[in-house]
């Protein structure tokens, strides 16, 4: 853990001594990144203790948590120079179709295995 | 509005960090599984209210359609069918990301910066590597395409060669802004998807339903970064590592690292010569359903260990049934589950919660362990690696050091199988052979039922 823990410390450091207005003005990427990082550590200390018995659960609503890709095919999805088909649009409907698959099928299957939990324990 | 947006997208994300929480522990888990529809549906509204020029018409036809779809095959889906219906999903995530790169880099008269690029072209070949890669994973669990793996001593260096291509068109679409070059990288990454999985065994399954779920993330944060979007970066990533503990947990179960899973190893090596290896015949013991049914109706307690051939044969429910027959003559029952019995991580859980059996009648391996010695009778149904104590004392064997359940310390062991077979592992299983071993041979749903015939008679 001693690792971990100097990691988190270190990227937290970084991300505290970043004057602000640098990052607003002329490198975004650093501080996604910094998002990037800490959301990581975030998963790992969530997801760490998960019971066994609801690794198939927890993966299926991951799945329909990944589903969020829905949002960038939701931003591509729109009109260019007044044209609304274009290949971007297409392509970005066809994705927003695939995630949307993801999202409500993954959010009712893992209920649908939830409630086989729930039943039995009456 | 756009001004609250970045506020609200911060709220989705806390809600997606409670879904995984929740998911953690069997009370909270409902409750974890609303706040994901609260934060998915917060991300959908906000987006459709910030984006510019967003074609509703197109998009109102395309979620409805996915909802249509999704629902439907989540009400239906037999949970034998879980992991490759898992693993489809994972192949959407990759083509979604796929199809949100190309989008981005054909959008017409915008212009990517360089950072852009490369996030672009990151973001789209995960994508295609987890597209294709669970495609394939999805036909090897669903056994439309052979669980066989692909053997040769040219698929490393061809892995390795596609890599390398699959980055030099990437540097190149970074460089020259080539369009041509981005699609032939699109195109490398999905026929390197394909040669990552095809080595990989069917035995391994479960490791590699948890990696693409990992995968699936990281495209998902790859695209946030492209559109530099906090809440796609934050959900994938939480996907991401959620995915990568499960593949160790499961990787652990094994006793294999995951280099190993993932670049080939002992499980799918010689499994042709350790199986009939040794030339002389080794004496078992065989019995009847009825055999069985007598010792179990007469035990004081009685453990089930079951395994993939159990789902196989759709056995589950006949099974709660023999238990609930012996729960009423006054017998012990319960259920022994090793992390790697199914096919994916946790799916002998779920299949067993199907069939109604109760939670705190099953039990994971470290809660079960110290009590074999204790038990009168183990029922071990199609499972055969995770109890095989080669695992604990045969240094020679390429499961040495993969924890087990200790099914061959109990008094008795009763083990329903179709022939003497060996394994995934390919290996022979000297629990078989112990003297207060009964092998039951035949398919395990009918055995299952004539037990229970016996039992109530």
């Amino acid at each position: 853990m001693s690792t971990t823990e100097a990691v988190v410390t270190t990227v937290a450091q970084a991300a505290a001594n970043l004057p602000v207005e640098h990052v607003a003005s002329s490198d975004p990427f650093i501080a996604t990144f910094t998002i990037f990082i800490l959301a990581i550590f975030v998963g790992y200390h969530v997801v760490w203790n998960v019971t066994p018995a609801l690794h198939t659960p927890l993966m299926a609503v991951t799945n329909a948590v990944s589903g969020i890709i829905v949002v960038g095919a939701l931003l591509q999805t729109v009109a260019i120079g007044g044209q609304t088909i274009t290949p971007t649009s297409v392509l970005g409907a066809i994705a927003v179709f695939l995630a949307s698959v993801n999202i409500f099928g993954g959010f009712a299957v893992t209920s649908r295995m939830l409630d086989m939990f729930r039943k039995k324990k009456k | 509005m756009t001004q609250y947006a970045d506020w609200l997208y911060l709220v989705a994300a806390v809600l997606f960090i409670f879904t995984l929480k929740g998911l953690s522990s069997p009370t909270t888990s409902i409750a974890g599984n609303r706040y994901g529809m609260v934060g998915m549906a917060l991300s959908i509204l906000i987006t459709l209210a910030v984006a510019p020029n967003a074609n509703f018409a197109l998009i109102a036809i395309a979620i409805i359609a996915g909802a249509a779809v999704g629902l439907y095959r989540a009400r239906t889906v037999p949970m034998t069918q879980m992991p490759e219906t898992v693993a489809m999903m994972h192949s959407l995530v990759g083509l979604a990301a796929v199809l949100i790169a190309l989008a981005a880099v054909m959008h017409e008269g915008l212009h990517h910066t360089g950072v852009q690029r490369v996030e672009l072209f990151v973001g789209c070949f995960i994508g295609g590597i987890t597209f294709t890669a669970s495609v394939v994973a999805w036909g090897k669990l669903s056994a439309k395409l052979g669980a066989k793996p692909l053997k040769g001593g040219w698929v490393k260096p061809m892995q390795i060669a596609l890599a390398l291509a699959m980055v030099g068109f990437g540097a190149h679409y970074f460089i020259a802004e080539s369009l041509t070059s981005f699609f032939v990288m699109t195109g490398i990454s999905l026929v390197l998807g394909y040669f990552l999985i095809a080595p990989i065994g069917g035995g391994d399954m479960p490791v590699v339903v948890s990696m693409l779920n990992s995968y699936s993330g990281w495209a998902a944060a790859g695209i946030g970064f492209t559109l530099n979007n906090p809440v796609l970066i934050i959900a994938g990533s939480l996907v991401g590592s959620s995915g990568a503990i499960l593949s160790y947990i499961m990787c652990k179960a094994m006793n294999r690292s995951l280099t190993n899973v993932i670049f080939g190893g002992a499980m799918g090596g010689d499994d042709t010569a350790a199986g009939a290896g040794s030339g002389e015949q080794k004496r078992y013991t065989t019995g009847s359903s009825d055999d069985a049914a007598f010792l179990m109706g007469n035990a004081d307690s009685v453990v089930i260990v079951p395994g993939y051939g159990l789902a196989v044969s759709r056995a589950q429910h006949a099974l709660q049934e023999f238990a609930h027959a012996l729960e009423a003559k006054g017998v012990n029952v319960r259920y022994a589950i090793h992390p790697v019995a199914g096919r994916m991580p946790g799916h002998m859980n779920v299949l067993l919660a199907e069939a109604e059996v109760p939670y705190d009648k099953v039990l994971e391996m470290e809660e079960i362990n110290s009590d074999f010695s204790n038990t009168d009778v183990v029922l071990v149904i199609g499972a055969n690696d995770v109890v095989n104590p080669a695992a604990l004392k045969d240094k020679s064997s390429s499961i040495y050091g993969m924890p087990i359940l200790e099914a061959h310390k109990a008094r008795t062991v009763i083990v329903i199988k179709r022939s003497m077979s060996a394994g995934y592992a390919g290996l022979d299983n000297e629990l078989f052979y112990l003297d207060k071993t009964m092998m039951v041979f035949g398919d395990a749903k009918k055995v299952v039922e004539d037990m229970l015939k016996a039992v109530a008679h």
